[in-house]
């Protein structure tokens, strides 16, 4: 978890460099998910928009967007989620989902801390 | 008046008094202004003696023939009687879909086994539980191929019009555009096709055997797809695959095709089965159901219905199709023949079919002014000439019982789009040469 | 229980067809499949058993009660199916000349005019195959119309949030952008959400009329006017018509666009699934639009149109899922015009019984009265007990009933939604009152009793996710 920065979406950002980023989700929102049984990643040279879905996640009975905190183009997207998406449940800040280059823009993003303070406030 | 409400009038006024109410009317709160306040222009209920005769009158006024030489999508193949029997088993026909999977396994297993058998029978990876029929199945397939980069999908003009028309509605709200191949000697182009196919491409269609009967050279038409990275889709008569080179090994992507020859009646139209199958690549665009195997808590093998997150009920507006009820119960009349008729029993189904559709096409070639309109290999299906209004010469065949071949529309009218089965015998087609011959 | 390949003998198999008697065709090699086609080699004995053995792991409707909401799972009288096993139905080509299938044509006529009159339209194609195929030929109309008039920008469609799954769907297969509105904490369309929505680009607004909560919405009229003040078309989702058959029609409500579900109101049979049938009304102004051909009559002699420019064009091969068609209409010639009132008072009636024998223990979503359905939630159980609607579901497995639509409509948590239709009688209502409420005392004293529901049932419940995670979607040889 170490430098990882949070969006109140539940997602997970870690810059790589100044302009390039990881994104995955939060090991809060894994669990309200739930087993997760499929991940539709982007198509690496997409491009992303900040606050929009980027890709989705899927229970047995339920779908549920990911959004953006970041806007940038797809440069790689882990493939093994593809194959094993509970990678997402057993360690979600491992299991990224892709990485962003030339993050032009962002929201504003909690600390750890800030985070956890917010999902004690939303229960 | 026949009713199926089992509560008589003083029954449903204890029940209306003991919550409360004292008639119907106070049940009922809607607003005053879309109240119909008069009776239904539609005539009494009757006794079920009465509504059968009068049914059954209104069935006497269709002919029903002897003699069927006419496919064009609707085949008349024989029916083993223990399809019919399985078929009409209550619990069968009256589930709903099988939601509750612990009380719904016979019909998810039956699902799983037919699915099964549909990969067995085309070569593919995996099957859906059906869609609602072999144009619908073409249709859902263009929304699998249809890609954000790949939006232009080429129907060969060889396929059945129903089939082509139908893909046209369901794309017409749709940004995908729908290019018809041309097609030369009753068989796609494959020159032309070559100039269509391009890098936005995303689906190639073709039918084998095709509308006109003819066996396409289903090969290269896959080479030309797959040369622009294009998905291959293939709709084609299950019960050819008996003896025919099946899609996967024509390197299909998708395969569909009209399940009704798997032992459903003709029924005027439907309900027929539409049946879809797909390479282990293509499984999560599949749409519809989809039956799956598990284990229950203790280890027991359980079906269930899976990969549902791909469905309307979850994924509303992003789901990639909108189906919800299929055709269950054709999809298990389709298993439960080719139980029945086994591996050997669905060659020899295709081999009769072929057969007599060569000699009924032979026999046909010995008359003036019949002749095959084209050259290639055929299946069951086969277009000859006419000597002749071809509308009056099925005329003159009802009057004798028999269904002839189909006259052709638009730039074929004139000739005869003809088909044989197993169930036609020598005699019969013997009996269609010497009316035609004779004038009778 | 074995698979059907699992039993297969090698040798063995049924004699169905006879020798050839005509020369026998040689394939080129080049032309034939190549993979062993395996298939079961099978006595007629052991498919008949198999499938048995299949049918005592079926629920029919004729099992037990079935009340599930919005699927309306009345008896399916056997006198529809008997007529449609007739051989002058059932083996009619769909090709034939039009002079041999007037009985056909004289079905779908007849069929089209009779529920014209309960829906208040004015014309009906039979041609889509379901409720969904309904909705999306309803909406191409739509589409059509908007398109007819160069009325280009009108691209949303309106859904509250209690519609089920396949409106949203279809609206975007008819290449509608979807916008959902809540409905107000009542159960109703939020008229004033409905006006901040509707504009310029709106094309139409689609609604269930009961809906999902099992009610009616007190303010149809003036919701159907602000659309089409607005320039939009109303949609009538027919699902839960057998609310108010003989008592109220779309027609009469502002709708302009309806399907219906024959295998729901009009008692066909649902198969496991399918085939049903979706035939979509409209009102006179769209009939040129529906799909072709259509059925018409002249001095008692009935033709198919299979040409009009206007039309969307055809959704499904031949003319939709007939046989379907000739069992609502031999139901509705059975009930006829005041037998099809008495069952939509019955199914009310039934259900608001139902809702008042539990109402004191179960929670209702909305006070009653309601009409076919109501809904029940377990929010306050989950919350106690940990107790959720699927265990309440699994536990009624136990008892022989069929549960209950969980989980919908999504507006309600821990939803359970009961329809139990008006083939239901008095005792087997009286029944099942008390099977629920022995399974609510069970939840209360012994939630962990439930959690390892159902016990009797051939399987325990499945283990959806790895089905889902490694899908096994075929058996391997």
């Amino acid at each position: 978890m170490k430098d990882m920065l949070f969006s109140k979406t539940h997602e997970w950002i870690q810059f790589l460099d100044e302009t390039t980023v990881r994104l995955g989700l939060t090991d809060f929102a894994q669990s309200e998910l739930g087993d997760l049984v499929f991940i539709n990643l982007p198509e690496e040279g997409d491009e992303i928009l900040i606050s929009e879905s980027f890709a989705d996640v899927e229970s047995v009975k339920a779908v549920s967007n990911v959004y953006s905190p970041v806007t940038g183009t797809v440069s790689r997207i882990n493939e093994e989620l593809l194959d094993h998406p509970e990678l997402v449940n057993e360690s979600p800040y491992e299991a990224w989902f892709v990485e962003i280059e030339n993050v032009r823009e962002q929201h504003e993003l909690l600390s750890e801390e800030e985070y956890q303070q917010f999902i004690h406030e939303e229960e | 008046m026949g009713t199926y409400v089992p509560n008589t009038r003083e029954e449903q006024q204890e029940m209306l008094n003991s919550i409360g109410y004292s008639s119907m009317e106070e049940l009922f709160t809607l607003p005053k202004e879309v109240l119909l306040n008069r009776k239904f222009h539609i005539p009494e209920g009757v006794s079920e003696y009465e509504v059968r005769n009068k049914m059954t009158k209104i069935s006497e006024k269709n002919q029903v023939f002897k003699s069927i030489f006419r496919g064009c999508g609707a085949y008349n193949h024989y029916i083993p009687s223990i399809v019919k029997q399985v078929t009409s088993k209550e619990e069968f026909v009256t589930a709903y879909t099988p939601y509750q999977a612990e009380i719904s396994q016979g019909v998810l297993q039956s699902i799983f086994e037919y699915q099964t058998m549909i990969c067995e029978l085309t070569g593919m990876d995996v099957s859906n539980a059906s869609v609602y029929d072999g144009a619908t199945a073409a249709a859902e397939a263009v929304l699998m191929c249809a890609e954000k980069k790949r939006k232009k999908i080429i129907i060969s003009e060889t396929m059945n019009p129903e089939i082509i028309e139908t893909i046209k509605t369901y794309c017409s709200g749709l940004d995908i555009q729908i290019v018809i191949a041309p097609s030369k000697d009753g068989k796609t182009d494959s020159e032309v096709l070559t100039t269509l196919v391009d890098q936005e491409t995303g689906g190639v269609f073709l039918q084998q055997p095709n509308y006109f009967g003819q066996i396409e050279d289903a090969e290269e038409v896959g080479r030309i797809a797959k040369a622009k990275d294009a998905k291959y889709v293939i709709s084609c008569n299950p019960i050819s695959l008996g003896i025919l080179k099946t899609p996967a090994e024509y390197g299909a992507d998708v395969s569909v095709g009209e399940g009704q020859p798997l032992g459903l009646p003709l029924s005027f139209g439907g309900p027929y089965l539409g049946f879809m199958a797909a390479t282990e690549k293509m499984m999560r665009k599949l749409p519809g159901r989809i039956a799956g195997e598990t284990k229950d808590k203790e280890g027991r093998r359980a079906y269930v219905l899976t990969l549902q997150a791909r469905e309307q009920h979850i994924r509303r507006e992003k789901a990639s199709s909108n189906i919800c009820s299929n055709q269950a119960l054709c999809a298990m009349t389709a298993a439960v023949y080719l139980s029945t008729m086994g591996k050997k029993g669905i060659e020899k189904a295709a081999l009769l079919s072929m057969s007599k559709a060569h000699y009924l096409a032979n026999r046909l070639c010995e008359l003036d002014g019949f002749q095959l309109v084209y050259s290639g290999e055929y299946f069951n299906e086969f277009v000859t000439t006419c000597k002749g209004n071809p509308e009056h010469l099925m005329k003159r065949l009802e009057e004798h019982g028999i269904l002839g071949g189909y006259p052709l529309q638009g730039k074929h009218a004139g000739n005869l789009l003809w088909c044989a089965t197993e169930i036609n015998t020598k005699e019969e087609i013997d009996q269609l040469i010497h009316i035609i011959k004779e004038g009778v | 229980m074995k698979l059907i390949f699992e039993k297969s003998k090698a040798g063995r198999g049924c004699d169905i067809l006879p020798s050839c008697d005509v020369p026998v065709v040689e394939l080129d090699d080049n032309l034939k499949r190549q993979k062993e086609l395996r298939l079961p080699e099978m006595s007629e004995t052991d498919i008949s058993r198999h499938y048995t053995e299949l049918m005592k792991r079926t629920f029919g409707v004729n099992d037990g009660f079935y009340p599930l909401g919005s699927c309306t799972m009345k008896y399916n009288p056997k006198i529809n199916d008997e007529i449609a096993k007739l051989p002058g139905f059932s083996n009619i080509h769909p090709l034939q000349s039009i002079s041999t299938v007037q009985g056909c044509l004289e079905v779908m006529k007849k069929a089209e005019e009779y529920l014209c009159e309960i829906t208040g339209m004015d014309g009906i194609s039979f041609q889509p195959a379901a409720g969904a195929h309904g909705e999306f030929t309803g909406l191409l109309l739509i589409r059509a119309y908007h398109q007819a008039r160069k009325d280009e920008k009108r691209n949303k469609i309106i859904v509250p949030d209690s519609a089920h799954g396949t409106n949203p769907a279809s609206a975007a297969m008819a290449g509608f952008t979807v916008i959902n509105i809540a409905s107000t904490k009542d159960g109703y369309v939020d008229l004033e959400e409905l006006k901040k929505v509707v504009g310029e680009d709106t094309a139409g607004f689609m609604l269930t009329n009961p809906n999902t909560m099992g009610l009616f919405d007190k303010n149809i009229l003036e919701i159907t006017e602000i659309i089409h003040k607005a320039g939009g078309l109303n949609y009538y989702d027919g699902a839960n018509l057998n609310a108010i058959m003989g008592i109220a029609r779309p027609g009469d409500m502002g709708f302009d666009v309806v399907h219906l579900n024959l295998h729901k109101t009009f008692s066909t049979p649902h198969g496991g699934g399918g085939p049903g049938s979706g035939p979509v009304g409209c009102k006179e102004n769209l009939i040129k639009f529906l799909p072709l051909p259509r059925v018409e009559e002249e001095d008692g002699v009935y033709k198919l149109i299979l040409e009009k420019e206007e039309s969307i064009g055809r959704v499904k091969g031949f003319y939709g899922n007939f046989l379907i068609v000739v069992r609502a209409l031999t139901y509705i010639l059975t009930l006829g015009g005041n037998g099809l009132k008495y069952a939509s008072e019955n199914a009310v009636l039934n259900a608001n019984y139902m809702m008042h024998k539990l109402k004191d223990i179960y929670k209702m979503s909305f006070p009653g009265p309601c009409m076919h359905e109501f809904v029940m939630t377990i929010e306050d159980l989950k919350k106690e007990k940990g107790v959720t609607a699927l265990d309440i579901a699994k536990a009624l497995l136990d008892y022989g009933i069929h549960p209950p639509t969980m989980y919908f409509p999504l507006n309600v948590h821990e939803a359970l939604m009961l329809e139990p239709t008006e083939t239901e009688s008095k005792e087997t209502l009286d029944e099942v009152v008390e099977i629920f409420k022995k399974v609510y005392e069970e939840a209360m004293s012994n939630p962990q009793s439930l959690h390892q529901s159902p016990k009797k049932t051939p399987i325990g419940r499945p283990d959806e996710v790895t089905a889902a995670r490694n899908p096994v979607l075929r058996y391997h040889f």
